[in-house]
């Protein structure tokens, strides 16, 4: 099966610093994946390299098999992309919609008028006097409208209040369910996560962390507890992401490579929050067989 | 966006905080009405559409949850048409709901004459439930 999205030792950098660095992914077709990490990780250069409005520095990335430099007609006629700053225009939602006719060849009109009024936005209004709710309404219809394999969305939903964002939120599942496209979209916001995305990319530092089918990410982790001790033993054979440490008691984040026979741990499920945030706490690990070990004294639980 | 075409048998919810992954919660749902009665043969579930817009839920995990149904016998897909229940599950009947009670009514006497209140009973059946179904498995 060709990947919807495929990445290569994918980097960018400017100047010194690297907004990307060694970036390997495979996003399967028909998955909602979820690129998560805090800000300047590289969730955007991603994303801007996905669509081609930037060269990557080294490596490759791939839009169904097309380079979306090499053949950015193929690959744009197939990629929907909303960036983070909605570019609004003092154009009518009207004239937006004939500015899309003309410009996509396979546009469908009559889409983007049934999800704007079925979630009334009227047409005649210019889309610098909607609000915010709407303008991202507004933008989603015309991704869509586009008739895209793949839609990638930056910070959909950051801005919009929570009644918004969950008709955002709708309005994109509606259309997966519908279509069965690909949405890639990066996000701070951890409790949509767990409802909307069934793939998860964890970036920090520039660098992938953990990628993943997001069931089988939340299973195999798994949080331990028992008498105080370095995690060395329990870290030869599955990967120490978070070590918390008292004077009596060690609690571990494991990603496991199989069953945890030490019967002096306490083995217990974690939520997918538990994960990402685990991971984003220890920048470092890539889920790496060493321990990584953090003081008392920046455990937040 | 057209929820009304196709009457709904049951509303799915969804607890974020439970720690139970969604597809799971929504299997245990069509569990639940299964065994209330809520659901019968013939029914049919919630289509995928009718879900996502109402819960703002990825639909490969509704249909996750319709797999796993369907692996269980419990329902069955028709292409194009829905997903339907082909069998109940049946609950304990009333008689055996009333001797169960009835045993359960006396250890809840004994647990308490030994000092355990509402607290320390819950935990203590949540522990028992927990390695209870782990056997179960295992």
């Amino acid at each position: 099966m060709i990947s919807a999205l495929q990445a290569q030792r994918l980097s960018k950098r400017y100047g010194h610093a690297w907004a990307l660095r060694d970036c390997t992914l495979n996003i399967p077709p028909g998955r909602v994946a979820a690129l998560v990490g805090p800000n300047g990780a590289g969730k955007t250069t991603l994303l801007h390299l996905a669509v081609g409005l930037i060269a990557p520095t080294a490596g490759d990335v791939e839009v169904f098999g097309w380079s979306p430099r090499r053949q950015p007609t193929v690959v744009l006629a197939r990629v929907g992309f909303l960036a983070q700053d909605r570019p609004l225009y003092r154009f009518t939602v009207e004239e937006m919609l004939a500015l899309g006719r003309r410009l996509n060849p396979r546009w469908d009109d009559a889409l983007a008028r049934r999800r704007l009024s079925a979630v009334g936005v009227p047409l005649r209004r210019r889309t610098d006097k909607l609000s915010g709710g709407q303008q991202a309404q507004v933008a989603l219809a015309l991704a869509l409208a586009k008739r895209p394999e793949l839609l990638l969305l930056d910070e959909p939903a950051a801005s919009l209040d929570p009644l918004a964002r969950r008709e955002f939120m709708e309005g994109l599942m509606e259309a997966v369910a519908e279509d069965g496209l690909t949405v890639v979209f990066s996000s701070h916001v951890l409790a949509d996560l767990e409802r909307v995305c069934d793939y998860l990319v964890i970036l920090s530092a520039a660098h992938v962390q953990l990628a993943g089918d997001t069931d089988e990410m939340v299973a195999r982790h798994k949080r331990l507890t028992g008498p105080r001790c370095d995690g060395e033993s329990i870290g030869r054979v599955h990967s120490v992401v978070q070590a918390l440490h008292t004077d009596r008691q060690t609690t571990l984040l494991v990603r496991t490579n199989g069953h945890i026979y030490d019967p002096s741990w306490t083995v217990s499920d974690v939520l997918l929050e538990d994960v990402v945030l685990g991971y984003l706490r220890a920048p470092g690990v890539h889920a790496l067989p060493k321990p990584q070990v953090v003081s008392d004294s920046e455990w937040v639980p | 966006m057209d929820i009304a075409q196709v009457p709904q048998t049951i509303i799915f919810y969804l607890e974020p905080r439970s720690g139970v992954a969604p597809y799971i919660q929504l299997v245990r749902q069509v569990q639940h009405a299964l065994r209330l009665g809520m659901l019968r043969t013939g029914d049919q579930l919630p289509t995928v559409r009718q879900v996502v817009s109402h819960l703002a839920i990825n639909p490969n995990t509704v249909l996750k949850a319709y797999r796993e149904l369907e692996r269980e016998g419990l329902v069955a897909s028709r292409p194009g048409q829905g997903t339907f229940v082909l069998r109940a599950l049946a609950g304990p009947t009333a008689a055996d709901q009333r001797a169960l009670r009835a045993k359960l009514d006396g250890w809840l006497d004994e647990a308490r004459g030994a000092g355990m209140d509402s607290q320390a009973i819950e935990a203590f059946i949540a522990v028992c439930l927990r390695s209870h179904s782990r056997e179960e498995i295992a």
